[in-house]
């Protein structure tokens, strides 16, 4: 099957995983039989409306009220057609829901407007994750405010990120490379900005990174870097502050140091401020930027991570 | 024809106020019409500036918080201010009673309250502007909607009272048509239409108090803190989805059955023909609404609801597929040794059936479950809805205006510039959402307010057909004010129709027949 895999059909994205090939394959199906449903009613049309036009004012029709047959073979076609593309949805949905037993485990969570995946040793990323190439993944979700949902075009799946519960999605990367992943569910101002990228690897390329430290031996401002593209590149651009504002969030570059006009006064970006700024956002809102737009990231950063991000901005001019 | 020489319905009575507390069906009908046509217009504005912003990668003409907030007012005005009333509440309201060779509904003061009912729902959705105005999308999807800027719940109040001029609407029609037919207008007699708003009608009363209960309870939970929907307070997000689409599934077809309808009536009329499978059509539409339903469950595949559910809801939802292709099918059996003119009312109809035949297909392609998976919510399902909804319903208004246009203002529109509007909705429409199939089927998620670059050039395209359409509603909006004013006078019945309402004069008489019509005979008899 790895031959089928890869190729794009359709305008469909190229295919990730098997089940992909099986989706494109009814699909491919679907369009088949919707062309032709197509040509036979507006070719009819087109047809009759041709060939029937009117061409005197007083023009008679024949009277023909109903043909019991026709009726009956126009509902009873269509109906096993339907029947036909059910079973075989029902039997591909099967195996996008069929959890595998045995995969490797990593957890999702969704927050506004990041995702953050964790595995099993403890390794975490934001933004992205590894996957080794034909393994059984199976991503275990939560959400800490909104619906989000995971959908990977490229696998052909999608599932709701519900807060409150965990949902399940899985695949197996038949090819190595980097897969994007977005947002479907609505989630506010930085919806469309809420993307990550799977890089699939091959298994030493994949234990590697699983075993190393992501911030051994970083500066603090390379850290704060890392931290930055994983949770807040989707609202903050690093241009300079003068420069014409494009995301959500203020620019970071030369900020620190400069003086913000804020909601009722000025204040001075130190460190403190940037602290606060992080832990409690709508505390101190710049001027011209809505209030309640961003999540708090207490309890998402550790202390390292929060001073990485801090020397980050002051390293940004 | 008429008794009281020069005397109408229109000049019956002058000034703004007769006009405001008026009971007559006709006037009331009027009254939507002017009212569904601002909305409209504001509606479609939104639609532009959304275009607009998409135009090219990268924020355009907006940020982020004002496109999500122009998307929601485009969604929630088109559905609740226009699509739903479209049909019903202004060519309903005009023509049902006629068609029934009836004086005028059963309740005509229920039926003023109901256009009151619709213009203060929208005026307290239109307030929520002032208060940070709504961000949600028309959906209103908790936990989001719970946590969001205060304008939410105005919004949220505003659907629930423009609700009660949905059921009122319904409540009126039923009872109409039960009690108010003419002699020997048996219901194998009624015309289609008239099927058609009585489906929609049964579809209104019984699941638009859904809509109003959930939305009561999201308030509850907004302002009172009451557990229901927030998994914070214990409540459970996905039970909200499940009772919005048990409303607004069913809502589906309330905007689809009444243009359906009018379909119906424009393909006889102008085929010069009797319709095809007259019962096939009739009893299709009631099936249509019984099973609309149980398919709620379709708009929620990847929601987390049980795998079960998710495939009896797509195996239900292919049975509503059944109903939809005969009709389709008897529409065109219909042209078959016909005798078709192309008026303008006729290219709509057309247009409706070339539109909803993707519309359709491409519904049942959604309806897989498998396949939908990769679909949901992503641009293939905005092309889909868009195909049927606008496609479908807002073709079959502008036809029904159209066609109706001649009895209710005793002129005729220019029927050049009428069908230039159809030529610019027709392809404008073609060019706006056929590539946005494409960019579903490329994995472009909706309400994205940015998109990667390997979406521009086919959302530069559909912008492109945005603003053709727009300038074909520009064009039907100047034909519509031509014809009232300058439009030749049209006659009783200028296209040979068969209907009841042909048979009074244009514009009719304050109770539209001044002798009591008597029915002997099926509603198309073109013999």
């Amino acid at each position: 099957m790895l031959s089928t895999v890869s190729t794009s059909s359709h305008f469909m994205p190229p295919q990730g995983s098997e089940v992909a090939a099986g989706v494109d394959t009814l699909y491919g199906f679907l369009l088949i039989a919707s062309f032709i449903s197509c040509v036979l009613v507006i070719g009819g049309l087109i047809y009759f409306a041709v060939k029937y036009r009117r061409t005197s004012p007083d023009q008679k029709t024949p009277y023909i009220s109903h043909s019991t047959t026709l009726e009956f073979l126009w509902s009873f076609i269509p109906f096993v057609i339907f029947m036909i593309v059910f079973v075989w949805g029902w039997w591909v949905y099967m195996q996008i829901r069929t959890m595998p037993t045995d995969a490797l485990e990593i957890a999702v969570q969704g927050q506004k407007w990041s995702w953050t995946f964790t595995y099993k040793n403890g390794r975490t990323s934001g933004s992205e994750f590894y996957v080794p190439v034909g393994q059984d993944v199976r991503l275990v979700m939560n959400s800490v405010d909104v619906i989000h949902s995971f959908y990977i075009p490229a696998f052909r799946t999608k599932q709701d990120v519900v807060p409150g519960r965990y949902s399940n999605e899985w695949f197996r990367a038949e090819k190595e490379g980097d897969y994007q992943v977005f947002c479907a569910e609505y989630c506010g101002d930085g919806h469309s900005a809420m993307m990550a990228k799977i890089h699939v690897v091959s298994r030493e390329k994949f234990e590697d990174w699983l075993a190393n430290d992501p911030y051994k031996g970083l500066a603090p401002a390379a850290v704060g870097q890392k931290v930055y593209a994983g949770r807040c590149i989707a609202c903050h651009d690093t241009q300079p502050r003068s420069q014409k504002n494009t995301k959500l969030g203020p620019n970071w570059g030369g900020i620190f140091g400069s003086t913000e006009t804020i909601e009722g006064g000025t204040a001075k970006v130190d460190e403190n401020y940037l602290r606060e700024s992080i832990l409690d956002p709508n505390a101190k809102i710049v001027k011209g930027f809505p209030m309640g737009v961003m999540p708090t990231q207490a309890g998402q950063l550790s202390e390292a991570e929060i001073s990485g991000v801090i020397e980050y901005i002051k390293s940004l001019k | 024809m008429s008794s009281a020489p020069g005397k109408n319905y229109i000049n019956e009575k002058s000034g703004l106020w007769s006009w405001l507390t008026t009971l007559d069906h006709k006037r009331i009908g009027i009254l939507y019409m002017i009212a569904v046509m601002t909305f409209f217009a504001i509606g479609g504005t939104f639609a532009m500036l959304i275009r607009t912003e998409l135009f090219k990668v990268g924020p355009t003409i907006m940020t982020a918080h004002q496109y999500n907030q122009v998307m929601t007012f485009h969604g929630a005005i088109m559905v609740f201010m226009v699509i739903i009333p479209g049909i019903p509440a202004f060519l309903g309201n005009f023509i049902l009673p006629m068609q029934l060779g009836a004086k005028d509904v059963a309740f005509p003061r229920v039926n003023l309250l109901s256009w009151y009912c619709l213009i203060i729902g929208a005026s307290i959705a239109f307030f929520s502007l002032f208060y940070n105005g709504v961000d949600t999308g028309w959906t209103f999807y908790t936990p989001y909607s719970i946590t969001t800027q205060n304008g939410t719940i105005l919004m949220v109040l505003g659907a629930f009272v423009i609700g009660f001029s949905s059921i009122l609407t319904g409540l009126n029609f039923i009872v109409t048509t039960h009690k108010l037919r003419a002699p020997g207008m048996s219901f194998w007699r009624m015309p289609l239409f008239v099927w058609a708003l009585y489906s929609t009608a049964l579809l209104q009363v019984l699941a638009t108090p859904v809509l109003a209960i959930t939305l009561l309870l999201l308030s509850a939970e907004r302002l009172l803190g009451v557990g229901i929907f927030d998994p914070k307070l214990g409540g459970d997000p996905v039970l909200f989805q499940h009772f919005f689409w048990f409303y607004s599934h069913p809502a589906v077809y309330i905007m689809i059955l009444p243009a359906m309808g009018v379909v119906s009536e424009l393909i006889t009329t102008f085929s010069h023909k009797t319709i095809f499978g007259y019962k096939a059509i009739a009893l299709s539409s009631v099936g249509i609404a019984a099973v609309s339903f149980f398919v709620w469950g379709h708009h929620m595949f990847v929601s987390g609801q049980s795998e079960i559910a998710g495939i009896l809801f797509s195996f239900i939802t292919m049975l509503v597929g059944v109903p939809t292709a005969i009709k389709v099918f008897n529409w065109t059996a219909t042209l078959y040794k016909g005798s078709i003119s192309f008026d303008s009312p006729m290219l709509f109809a057309l247009g409706f059936l070339f539109l909803f035949t993707i519309g359709g297909v491409t519904g049942i392609i959604l309806a897989v479950i498998g396949v939908d998976v990769h679909f949901h919510d992503t641009y293939f399902v905005v092309a889909h809805f868009h195909y049927v909804m606008v496609g479908g319903t807002l073709m079959a208004i502008m036809g029904g205006i159209y066609y109706w246009f001649p009895k209710m203002f005793g002129r005729m529109v220019n029927e050049f510039w009428a069908r230039i509007s159809f030529v610019l909705i027709f392809v404008g429409f073609n060019v706006t959402f056929f590539p946005q199939f494409i960019l579903g089927a490329m994995g472009m998620p909706r309400r994205y307010f940015d998109y990667l670059p390997a979406y521009e050039p086919l959302n530069r395209i559909s912008s492109i057909g945005a603003w053709t359409i727009g300038t074909g509603f520009l064009v039907g909006l100047a034909v519509i004010i031509h014809g009232l004013t300058k439009g030749e006078i049209a006659g009783d019945n200028p296209w040979g129709a068969k209907t009841l309402e042909w048979t009074t004069s244009s514009p009719p008489p304050h109770e539209n027949f001044l002798v009591q019509p008597v029915v002997t005979a099926g509603p198309y008899e073109y013999r």
